[in-house]
């Protein structure tokens, strides 16, 4: 086993550094000339002394403790953990695109603006909806801004509504998000096939329906075959609906939300749109939404004069405002871009296709070994369950700890929340065949070593740096940075 | 069949995996989707590029845009151009980091976990407070975020800011504030900062917060200690946003006694990138622990006693707590809050200082310039860090100044009349340890010339 990693603030040493920094060139004044003693700092930061080896060998081993796509498989349900291909890294740093500052001239940016314009209509011909906004950071933050949008949408026509439905299966950002916009969550539960239950969802419409969040494919990795019914019963009683884009990896040209019905979706472009997820962000997640919700988007958005060139509308009177400084993850929607054009939409569409099969190959190979929560076809994700494991003992959580020790991230886990030991598999279409079939081989491999020698799996990993964490300490003492302060 | 080097199915794949699953064709696979939403055409969308030409299309849609290599940068107002330590790109570059998600298991993601925690550890250093999450997505929606957990903490339902805070994250908070059923009651500004009159008579009994910013948008210094006391004696929150690169020098918000911190990490080593992806942060005082959005790490120990990092406190986040959470926020700004930790490795307890010094050495040459024209005046005299507003002499219009500098290969200053229409011909202008004197002299020549 690995010995502890000192943390940076412990490699300090007095008199290193790891700075260059320009020259002095103009009076060296003392800061107390100009500035009153009593707003200067009393006492130092205490940022650690160290020198450039520090700190490139410092990251190094912290990376090297680490797992990402590059690693390996990294079949995280609904996170879409797909490759994040290299060349958008590399356009996303030219100098033209990293190096530019919000306010600057609209004149010296048109590149920029052409990018985010024709990102705006690509995105809104993906999801067949008229207008696009590329402000939100992520997609929590698009969920806010669409449910403002809907607010607004009520709002600007003397209706108050103030309810919002949710399947059970939803993501939990869904109930937050409309929390935060000022809605009442109403949670329907889902039928014996994972679909929304249509009488519970009658029950639950009426005047004060703002809209329903839908995610589709949902959770479970099925597609809502009662989706025109669904949108009939929402829009008869004056509700919108609302498209979480989280799993639209599904769909890509087959089909779009705006044609079934939805009023506004989100995409998360770390996700469909091959952005890589960062650690955990940065995101982003532009928001799309059909012409009757179009005046009250987030302003500015970019648009075209007749001209050619390319200008920031702010000039949107009925505009919800702004949710995001500047114009969004500008970074990240660069390489969205680059991405969309890797493959134009015929290649889209190829990836949804290779995801869905590929989902449909793995559970149709783990069926035998692990529940399939919902039998049928999948789409880009489907959900097992470890609940026949637990007569030895053995549960969800022990397997995911399990795979570690072959070299795989884990699935998601205990998500969704109406399925027993969930497993939540989504392989995307970046995997080869090759690859399926060895994460098979090895999840097999351990239902049957629950079975006979239940320990083994109890006590994993054995590989990695640190063997299971107390959590509940962690959580009961809080110990959450290390200065002394 | 499609080929595409990130798409491994073969046909033979294809195949095997058809039958496998018991099926003719992919096609079958979506029989669930009714043929009435099928979509049956060709999305019109751009379409493919090789990576040749794609490489040549960015490469000129880049080139159309003036940047900071090519232009000499004196545009603050939120967004700066500082200089970026090599070794940031380096690390970040590592494809462990930034091809990984969310820790969530943490044994095989101890070096995110790791860094997260000492980002958090050098946010409390810098700003003095007790406790920082593990990013925003930037400092505008911390601010609008610092506001709601104000409500939630004191339950009062206004909130009291400083025209003084950057215009666009009060913008933001506008918007959440309806959202949230919140009062955002604005106070003016005398020389540049905050009205201290107007403050003490905006804030009420039930005002949950006062809200400000320092150095404020007009780059000046606001006078934190009064403004302290008269929200504190109405039991209300200080919330300060803060330039984190201004902390190697100014009293830290936790001395000053502020309850919320929160500011944007971009002069912290991240690109401009037309102002994101940046990365917010969010620092509280020991009480608020468990009020604070967004991820969290904390130490703890695996089962053989060997130290460890998990996310923790989790009670607080949406997955848990669903339509009872007070905040909705999810992935954050994780490499950009690694790209700030990496900055303040490399610039350590005197590079932090040296940095913040270089840039008060080098506006103030550049105010003493201003001061010592005949065509343009300083607007306000309250202490300032790296920015300060210039004032034009009349008739001249800021957005075609700005135009002209950009011909002589300038990016100008900000035209504050955009947000404070009686700022009209009044520049806010940056000055970082980037420029030097030369372009210093040069700017303001090339304004003069302007005229």
């Amino acid at each position: 086993m690995k010995p502890e990693k000192a943390l940076i603030f412990e490699m300090s040493r007095p008199g290193r550094v790891a700075y260059s920094l320009p020259e002095c060139d103009v009076p060296e004044i003392d800061a107390a000339s100009v500035i009153p003693s009593e707003l200067l700092r009393g006492k130092p930061a205490e940022l650690p002394e160290v020198y450039e080896v520090d700190v490139i060998r410092h990251y190094t081993e912290l990376s090297r403790r680490n797992f990402g796509v590059d690693n390996g498989f990294y079949p995280l349900g609904s996170c879409t953990m797909k490759y994040n291909p290299k060349i958008n890294e590399d356009v996303a740093r030219f100098a033209g695109f990293a190096k530019i500052h919000p306010y600057q001239p609209e004149e010296s940016i048109q590149g920029a603006l052409e990018l985010l314009y024709t990102l705006q209509n690509d995105l809104a011909a993906l999801t067949g909806m008229d207008q696009v906004t590329l402000q939100p950071a992520a997609g929590a933050h698009g969920e806010w801004t669409g449910l403002m949008l809907i607010r607004a949408y009520h709002e600007s026509r003397g209706e108050h509504r103030m309810k919002v439905i949710v399947p059970d299966s939803s993501h939990g950002t869904n109930p937050a998000s409309a929390t935060v916009a000022g809605f009442e969550t109403v949670t329907i539960k889902s039928n014996e096939r994972g679909m929304v239950d249509l009488d519970a969802l009658r029950a639950a419409v009426g005047s004060d329906t703002a809209a329903l969040m839908l995610t589709n494919p949902s959770t479970l990795g099925l597609f809502e075959e009662q989706i025109v019914e669904i949108a009939k019963i929402v829009h008869d009683a004056g509700g919108l609906l609302y498209y979480d884009g989280a799993n639209s990896n599904a769909i890509m040209g087959i089909a779009r939300p705006g044609d079934m019905g939805f009023d506004v979706v989100h995409l998360n472009l770390h996700k469909t749109m091959s952005t890589p997820h960062g650690g955990g962000g940065p995101g982003a997640g532009p928001v799309g939404v059909k012409s009757k919700l179009t005046p009250f988007l987030p302003k500015p958005i970019v648009s075209r004069r007749e001209d050619g060139t390319y200008y920031w509308d702010t000039d949107r009177p009925q505009s919800i405002g702004r949710v995001k400084a500047f114009y969004g993850n500008f970074g990240i929607l660069v390489r969205a871009y680059t991405y969309i054009r890797t493959y134009g939409p015929d290649g889209l569409r190829r990836v949804s296709e290779c995801a869905v099969l590929n989902a449909n190959y793995m559970m149709h190979r783990l069926a035998p070994y692990y529940e399939v929560a919902y039998p049928g076809v999948c789409k880009h994700e489907f959900v097992l369950s470890g609940k026949r494991l637990k007569a030895y003992g053995v549960r969800t959580l022990d397997v995911a700890k399990r795979l570690l020790d072959f070299g795989y991230h884990p699935p998601t886990i205990y998500f969704p929340l109406n399925v027993e030991e969930s497993i939540m598999i989504e392989p995307t279409e970046t995997e080869s065949k090759d690859t399926l079939d060895a994460f098979i081989d090895t999840m097999i491999r351990i239902a049957k070593e629950a079975e006979t020698d239940p320990q083994l799996v109890l006590n994993a990993p054995y590989s990695t740096v640190v063997k299971r964490l107390d959590e509940t300490t962690a959580a009961r003492k809080p110990v959450l940075n290390c200065t002394c302060g | 069949m499609i080929k595409h080097r990130y798409l491994p199915m073969t046909e033979q794949d294809e195949t095997e995996m058809l039958k496998a699953v018991g099926v003719n064709s992919v096609e079958e696979l979506f029989v669930d989707i009714p043929q009435s939403v099928r979509y049956e055409g060709i999305m019109p969308m751009s379409g493919a590029l090789n990576e040749p030409a794609l490489l040549k299309h960015m490469r000129q849609l880049s080139d159309r845009n003036a940047d900071f290599d090519r232009y000499t940068s004196f545009m603050g107002a939120g967004i700066y151009d500082h200089h970026i330590p090599v070794v940031i790109n380096h690390v970040i570059s590592r494809s462990e980091f930034y091809t990984a998600y969310t820790p969530y298991q943490p044994e095989i993601s101890q070096g995110e976990l790791q860094a997260i925690f000492e980002f958090q550890s050098y946010v409390c250093e810098l700003t003095g407070m007790k406790v920082a999450n593990a990013s925003m997505y930037d400092g505008a929606t911390a601010l609008a975020e610092a506001a709601a957990l104000a409500s939630a903490a004191t339950k009062r339902k206004r909130v009291v800011v400083s025209r003084t805070v950057h215009p666009e994250a009060r913008e933001i908070l506008l918007t959440s504030a309806r959202g949230l059923g919140l009062e955002v009651v604005e106070v003016g500004y005398v020389n540049g900062i905050t009205d201290l009159a107007e403050l003490e008579a905006a804030i009420t009994d039930d005002t949950a917060a006062v809200l400000v910013q320092t150095p404020n948008f007009f780059g000046c210094l606001e006078d934190i200690r009064p403004i302290e006391k008269l929200i504190h004696a109405s039991k209300g929150l200080l919330v300060m946003s803060v330039n984190p690169l201004s902390l190697g020098l100014l009293e830290s918000p936790g001395e000053l006694g502020a309850d919320v911190v929160v500011g944007d990490a971009q002069p912290l080593g991240i690109p401009a990138s037309l102002g994101g992806p940046t990365c917010g942060f969010f620092a509280v005082s020991e009480p608020l622990m468990r009020r604070i959005p967004g991820r969290i790490v904390g130490q703890t120990v695996d089962s053989e006693g060997k130290r460890g990092f998990v996310l923790t406190l989790q009670a607080r986040e949406q997955h848990i707590r669903r339509e009872k959470a007070t905040s909705n926020i999810c992935s954050n700004q994780a490499l950009l809050a690694l790209c700030a930790s990496v900055y303040m490795s490399t610039l350590g307890k005197e590079g932090i200082r040296e940095a913040a010094l270089l840039n008060l050495r080098k506006s103030h040459y550049a105010s003493g310039r201003v001061e010592g024209s005949n065509a343009f005046s300083l607007s306000f005299t309250a202490p300032f860090f790296n920015e300060f507003v210039v004032k034009l002499p009349a008739g001249a219009e800021a957005g075609s100044m700005n135009a002209k500098l950009l011909k002589a290969g300038y990016i100008g200053g900000y035209d504050l009349g955009v947000a404070y229409p009686e700022l009209a011909g009044h520049l806010l202008v940056a000055v970082t340890e980037r420029r030097t004197k030369e372009e210093i002299e040069g700017f303001f020549r090339e304004m003069e010339a302007c005229l």
